[in-house]
């Protein structure tokens, strides 16, 4: 293994980590909004890492910059349906979880 | 590994988006799978049907079928009486034994199919250079079968005229969208135009055609009208109809055309066959688009004013 390899490696495990904490915030928290905050954050990072982890091993520029591309998409796309769900269940009535 | 998770994960959001008594969470898993569906085809080199999977069968289908939900709980919230359980036991009994059947029958003949058979992939590619395109799918679709996709194209118009023909009266929401979804859809509406001509383009040499970009221009569509995008009323009636039949009507004049210079439908002369499928291949795709951006409405844009 190359030391390029070991650094993919490395992102591609810490972003899986993030997924799996996205994951579990999604399934464990208490109302819409924090699992909705975990689910997102996590999501973000977790495929950042994981585009980083392939762009090191990509062939070339162009197919980096694809990955790049899909990251940014993910982004914009996740953000904005995160906030219309959380607008959308604020106008429902549904209250934020307080202990 | 990665394949018998996958195989799993599709038979268990299949029965999940079934059995599911909730309508919400039948449609969302239905979703899923077809995300999941699209894994599969990649997985299997399928990367045209995992295009088309990923666009229709999960986006466009999912957003229809959400639209209908949402139309359902405003028309009617009365369910139906539960009548004659004993006649619905039969009839699952009917029904679970002839989908085994269907299900034994498949599989037996997946089973007798002679292990490296190449099918019909040799004759395809042993034509490739006279169907004017490179992508053998492209080809098949297009030029070796064109029948198909033009009785394809005229299903979904089809589809709407049913649809159309009903007069669902669509439930206005004039509140004033978000700043975010419109910031949204100014963003992605021209990139998803962008995507849709270049999968038009591309089909001729590599995975896409004119159903995945219909598909694209139509998630466009109706990313535009969430945010709040009307039709103008000077486009609605006339206008929008032609460009709905642009692409069924096209196809087949040029079936007519070929019939009657080359004696058989939808044969197309070499030097002329590139240029003819990229003419039907772009008149479609604007068609297929219309068409899916219309079923997401309803009603016909230029009569539910009236309702």
């Amino acid at each position: 293994m190359t030391p390029s390899d070991y650094l993919s490696a490395a992102l591609l495990i810490v972003g899986g980590l993030f997924f799996l904490a996205g994951t579990v915030g999604l399934l464990r928290f208490p109302d819409i909004y924090s699992r909705l905050h975990a689910l997102t954050k996590a999501d973000n990072v977790g495929l950042g890492l994981t585009v980083a982890g392939l762009a090191v091993q990509a062939d070339s520029w162009s197919a980096a910059g694809k990955l790049l591309l899909i990251w940014a998409l993910v982004l914009l796309a996740g953000a904005s349906v995160s906030y219309l769900i959380a607008q959308g269940a604020l106008q429902r009535g549904v209250r934020p979880w307080k202990r | 590994m990665l394949d018998v998770l996958l195989a799993l994960t599709l038979i268990g959001l299949a029965w999940g988006a079934l059995a599911s008594a909730d309508l919400f969470k039948a449609v969302v898993l239905f979703i899923a799978f077809g995300l999941v569906m699209a894994l599969v085809w990649v997985r299997l080199n399928a990367p045209d049907i995992a295009l088309a999977e990923a666009a229709i069968g999960a986006g466009l289908t999912g957003a229809l079928l959400l639209a209908a939900y949402a139309r359902l709980r405003t028309v009617s919230s009365d369910a139906n009486a539960d009548n004659a359980s004993s006649r619905r036991g039969a009839l699952f009994i009917l029904i679970s034994v002839l989908a085994l059947l269907l299900a034994a029958a498949l599989g037996y003949a997946v089973w007798t199919l002679p292990p490296d058979d190449a099918g019909l992939g040799r004759d395809v590619a042993a034509n490739l250079d006279r169907s004017g395109v490179s992508n053998p799918v492209t080809a098949v679709l297009l030029n070796f079968r064109g029948y198909d996709t033009l009785l394809e194209v005229i299903v979904l118009l089809l589809a709407l005229l049913g649809a159309w023909s009903l007069r669902m009266s669509t439930p206005r929401r004039e509140a004033a969208p978000s700043p975010v979804l419109d910031t949204l859809s100014r963003l992605l509406a021209p990139l998803l135009i962008l995507v849709a001509a270049y999968l038009l383009w591309v089909g001729a040499h590599a995975p896409g055609g004119a159903f995945q970009a219909g598909a694209v221009l139509a998630a466009a569509g109706v990313l535009m009208l969430l945010a709040g995008w009307r039709l103008p009323a000077a486009l609605a009636a006339l206008p929008l109809r032609l460009v709905l039949v642009a692409g069924p009507a096209t196809y087949l004049l040029l079936a007519v055309i070929t019939l009657l210079l080359e004696g058989r439908l939808l044969q197309f002369s070499r030097e002329w066959a590139g240029r003819l499928i990229l003419i039907i291949e772009t008149t479609a795709t604007i068609s297929i688009g219309a068409t899916l951006i219309a079923l997401f409405l309803g009603a016909p844009p230029d009569k539910e004013d009236r309702q």
